[in-house]
């Protein structure tokens, strides 16, 4: 056994040192690897030109190892050697993993401040020749904030080439950065450059321009200044626009939580704290048709959610229609047994889920239409967040035509104005109350479906919008869906621009606390409905 | 007059309850420390700990009683007021921790020297003393209440509105006190106790006395709610309850009637915060999540609202069923003894068609059973383990359908009799083997609020005394028959209610 194990050794050394030998004297890079290994600073340092003039896609990956102290040489076989993080050893020339023993005199290549400086120059002007544009980009990028001056040539090398119209635009400005902290640039140099900088204009710029050594000229600062003073202004503005859009975004999330809420609390005048368990259920339904898609026909998987929207609007209303006619209709006009009894609901739904799913958290994967982000300035837009925004409109317009138009809408609004001429009019008014209440439910659930893409899909899910629900609703002023829509946003911007002053939680806090204020003033919300049957 | 007041608050009922109270606060100590641990008369320590516990819920139920039994405001932040009390107790105990904590600091809590506090924030001053955090237990939950009362009723906020802001409020203070910043312990809140008063809060000797102090509190917390409710005042408060426009029409200051009851409530769940920190050795800001506070409400919902020893025995009784299923089991045969019990009276009541719907139940269970196989096919591809044992349970879920179906046809008995028939066939298949109760725990809570709102609106002792009245009234008027027959004059036909 031992001699097998020793001869396969044997084997595996010989094809190793052929495939070394073949890969010795194969070009200029292997020929530049050998520089490292005769041991002195100035043979390194040519050493690294060369390798950089060999233009071999493993150049970064040994001035990397070099500068971290991980590349070392074997003086007697003339090889150079990378240890990777984890402590393997590659072989440099060919980027394989070295099987044999190392060898006994294996060092590394020492370095010193000089050759580093060189080094850092080398990998910036490396990278910023990269075949790929993004990683150009990053490069560029890197420059613009660490200012490096050696890199100044590697990076008018790279402007002259670029042909990728972004990457050039960064590249200027990597190049401004580093003219502005160079010392030899000239003042109208510097001063052009503030011009490149400030087109820029965001938080990077801002740090940049602010941090100007004292060493700089008069005439360099006051521009600097000027510029950073513009830049602030913008900042200020986008950063408005920025927490508009984030409020525009929770407000949609809310919109969709609450609107469901609007027609059973706000039309019927049902206390549903069970609403959030029927937004639970909506997200579950997602998950569940997603994962049969995943199992039976992934090829639809990015279609899911077309599937999830019915089914989970169906789920939800038809419990919703099963809680009004077995609970709910036997407590009418006793609102706060009927709050108890859905609560008790609540509880029950949601242990139900947490037997059938588990405690944890169950992953909604985004279909790719949905992921990704676009950049409008300053601000990045999530397409997912976008979608939310535009089917919580779109779900706000066709409830609102479903009232106003429908057959059904009008006996709903019948119902809920006058139950007792309506029933004389022929209409089956508990028909139209658990359909009433169906429909509410059935929006939480298309709610569940939003919500799943953004929030983690838990049997939790619907407890933490019951609360909030409740405030769009209250604030916006019961049986107005518009109310509730204008609810929904003020709220949601409200609460992201209070956010950077007070944060997240303290935002939270000072919202209910402005909304029980609010309602000492307006105890029937923003837009009441007025006539005498608001009392009762 | 004082005497007058309180003495005229004691009827029969409310007396023997008293007495009662006085027997347990006296019996509970004594079985755990007079009787030897091997006599099985003694009473564990621990038990006289989880006692106490429910001794101060049952204050926390009996303060919220008294707001919504007799004056209609359903409070769903109570457990507000019943954590603000206890952090203030929790304050003078960690002050009292000294330099036996982790860090050894004589005046920073070991929290606040974890955090780097540089020195102790002004508003935990005068927190070793004991009077000074008595007074805070009172004032500050009643601050808040007279606060948050005056801004809510003065704006005439009320029934679900209420409700829901009063929710909102706990709500808030649970994220206020979640915050590291905030000073009283974050996430963690305030534990690791050593000495109230300078007694040992873990010796037994302690632990029986806090007992005995959380009983003579909840008998004066009662008796002072009995005096209320039956003055002057308290008929006031019944009136706003039942009427609460009349009630403002007949020149009667509702705000300040309910601003009051609200406040007094409030203190009472401070004290009873208060009392039921030191007997569990913590308090942190989950006493703050509004499904605490709606948990107490359905304690004196399932006791009988507007009974105040309802109330009590509500919240001592929905707290032991919970020890009980959060740590006990039972052998799944209860079920089927349960079901055999409705189908006998569902029997007598309706005969045919109760057995044609067991026939119906007994077939979807058979059909549901032979279906488990495929189902637990598609539990596997969601990798649900729920699913797969929702599918082995099958009877179990029909006949929750059934009762689903039977509750939405007001108790018809064809379904009624296909609950039977489901857990009929489900006793066959089921394993003879113990249940672990605590995944139902949820469920039988949630059952609880259904069931009471549904069925058992008065509650326990709202129900007993509706009946009680009921039989007396129907002998005192066959007695005034009686009487009149004996004088030869027909009785007048009553009118109509």
């Amino acid at each position: 056994m031992r001699k097998l194990y020793d001869r396969i050794g044997a084997f595996v050394l010989a094809l190793a040192m052929l495939l070394a030998a073949s890969a010795a004297h194969a070009g200029p890079y292997e020929d530049a690897l050998v520089g490292f290994t005769q041991g002195s600073l100035s043979d390194t340092g040519d050493a690294i030109d060369a390798v950089v003039a060999s233009g071999n896609p493993r150049a970064a990956e040994v001035l990397e190892a070099l500068e971290d102290a991980r590349l070392m040489y074997s003086a007697q076989e003339k090889k150079v050697y990378i240890k990777t993080k984890d402590d393997k050893l590659l072989d440099a020339a060919t980027g394989q993993p070295v099987t044999t023993p190392p060898p006994d005199d294996m060092d590394t290549v020492v370095v010193n401040n000089r050759l580093r400086n060189t080094i850092d120059a080398a990998i910036g002007g490396l990278t910023l020749m990269a075949r790929d544009p993004g990683r150009r980009y990053d490069a560029a990028q890197a420059v613009f904030k660490s200012h490096e001056v050696s890199v100044l040539p590697a990076l008018d090398k790279a402007i002259a080439q670029e042909t990728n119209t972004r990457v050039k635009r960064a590249l200027q400005q990597a190049r401004a950065s580093v003219v502005l902290y160079s010392e030899d640039a000239s003042a109208a140099d510097k001063i052009a450059a503030i011009d490149v900088i400030r087109e820029r204009g965001d938080q990077d710029s801002l740090g940049l321009l602010d941090g100007l050594p004292a060493t700089a000229t008069a005439d360099v600062r006051t521009a600097a200044q000027a510029a950073s003073l513009r830049i602030q202004k913008e900042l200020a503005i986008w950063n408005t626009v920025q927490n508009a859009w984030y409020g525009l975004s929770l407000g949609s999330v809310l919109l969709l939580a609450a609107i469901g809420l609007a027609i059973t609390f706000g039309v019927m005048g049902v206390i549903n704290m069970a609403h959030g368990e029927m937004v639970m259920l909506g997200a579950y339904v997602t998950f569940v048709v997603q994962q049969l898609m995943r199992v039976y026909n992934p090829g639809l998987l990015d279609y899911s959610l077309v599937f999830a929207i019915p089914l989970a609007f169906l789920v939800s209303g038809s419990v919703g229609v099963l809680i009004e006619r077995g609970i709910i209709r036997f407590l009418y006009g006793r609102p706060l047994e009927t709050l108890l009894a859905t609560w008790g609901l609540s509880l029950i739904l949601q242990q139900a889920v947490r037997s059938a799913f588990g405690p944890t958290n169950r992953e909604v994967s985004a279909p790719s239409w949905m992921s990704g982000a676009f950049e409008v300035g300053h601000i990045t837009i999530t397409y997912n967040r976008l979608w939310i925004i535009c089917f919580a409109l779109v779900v706000f317009v066709a409830l609102i035509g479903l009232l106003r138009l429908t057959r059904l809408g009008l006996e709903m609004r019948a119902v809920t104005q006058n139950r007792a001429m309506a029933a004389a009019m022929g209409i089956a008014t508990s028909r139209i109350d658990a359909l009433t209440f169906g429909l509410g439910s059935g929006i939480a659930g298309l709610a569940g479906v939003a919500l799943s893409q953004i929030d983690n899909v838990s049997p939790n899910l619907g407890q933490g919008y019951i609360i909030d629900s409740f405030m769009v609703v209250v604030f916006g002023g019961v049986g107005n869906l518009w109310g509730t829509l204008v609810g929904a946003f003020s709220l949601g911007i409200a609460n992201k621009f209070l956010e950077p002053f007070a944060g997240a939680v303290l935002g939270k806090i000072a919202i209910l606390v402005l909304i029980i204020l609010f309602i000492q003033k307006r105890p029937r919300g923003l837009f009441a409905l007025k006539g005498r049957a608001v009392e009762a | 007059m004082m005497t007058a007041f309180v003495a005229r608050s004691f009827d029969r009922g409310a007396t023997a309850f008293l007495i009662a109270l006085a027997v347990i606060a006296v019996l509970v100590p004594a079985l755990n420390l007079l009787v030897p641990p091997a006599s099985p008369l003694h009473l564990p320590t621990y038990l006289v700990a989880l006692f106490g516990k429910y001794i101060c819920y049952a204050v926390l139920a009996l303060s919220i009683d008294l707001i919504w039994g007799y004056c209609g405001i359903l409070s769903l932040g109570h457990g507000a007021f019943f954590a603000l009390g206890g952090y203030a107790m929790g304050m003078y105990l960690m002050r009292q921790i000294g330099t036996r904590g982790v860090y050894a600091n004589p005046i920073l809590p070991d929290f606040m020297v974890f955090l780097n506090w540089p020195e102790l924030p002004v508003y935990w001053y005068g927190f070793q003393h004991f009077a000074y955090a008595g007074l805070m237990v009172v004032l500050v939950p009643g601050a808040l209440a007279f606060v948050f009362g005056w801004f809510a009723f003065r704006s005439r906020v009320t029934g679900v509105y209420l409700s829901i802001i009063t929710q909102a409020l706990t709500f808030a203070l649970k994220l206020g006190f979640f915050r590291n910043n905030f000073g009283f312990g974050g996430n963690n809140g305030l534990t690791d106790f050593k000495d109230i008063l300078g007694f040992n809060v873990q010796a037994e000797g302690t632990r029986n006395a806090l007992f005995a102090i959380s009983v003579v509190a909840l008998m004066l917390g009662f008796i002072l709610c009995r005096a209320i409710v039956a003055s002057k005042f308290g008929k006031v408060l019944i009136a706003i309850r039942d009427a609460e426009a009349r009630a403002r029409f007949l020149g009667y200051r509702v705000e300040s009637y309910k601003l009051f009851v609200f406040t007094l409530s409030a203190c009472m769940a401070g004290i009873a915060g208060a009392l039921y920190v030191p007997q569990v050795g913590i308090i942190n800001p989950s006493e703050f999540e509004p499904g605490n506070s709606i948990e107490a409400v359905i304690w004196v919902a399932v006791g009988g609202r507007g009974t105040l020893t309802g109330a009590v025995i509500g919240a001592i009784l929905v707290n032991y069923a919970k020890t009980f299923f959060t740590s006990g089991t039972v052998v799944a045969y209860w079920i089927f003894g349960l079901a055999t019990l409705i189908a006998f009276a569902g029997v007598l009541l309706y005969r045919r068609s109760i057995l044609l719907g067991a026939a119906i139940g007994l077939a979807v269970a058979v059909a549901g059973w032979l279906l488990a196989g495929p189902l637990s096919h598609v539990a596997a591809t969601l990798d649900s383990p729920g699913i797969a044992q929702l599918a082995a349970n099958w009877p179990f879920l029909a006949a929750g359908a059934f009762a689903v179906a039977a509750l939405a046809t007001s108790w018809q008995p064809l379904p009624l009799g296909a609950i039977f028939g489901a857990l009929l066939f489900a006793f066959f298949i089921t394993p003879f083997e113990v249940l672990a109760l605590a995944p139902y725990w949820l469920f039988a809570l949630g059952g609880l609020f259904v069931a009471v709102t549904l069925l058992l609106p008065r509650g326990i002792v709202g129900t007993l005394r509706y009946w009680t009245a009921g039989r007396r009234d129907r002998t005192m008027s066959l007695a005034a028959a009686s009487a009149a027959a004996e004088d030869g004059v027909t009785a007048a036909p009553r009118a109509a209610e």
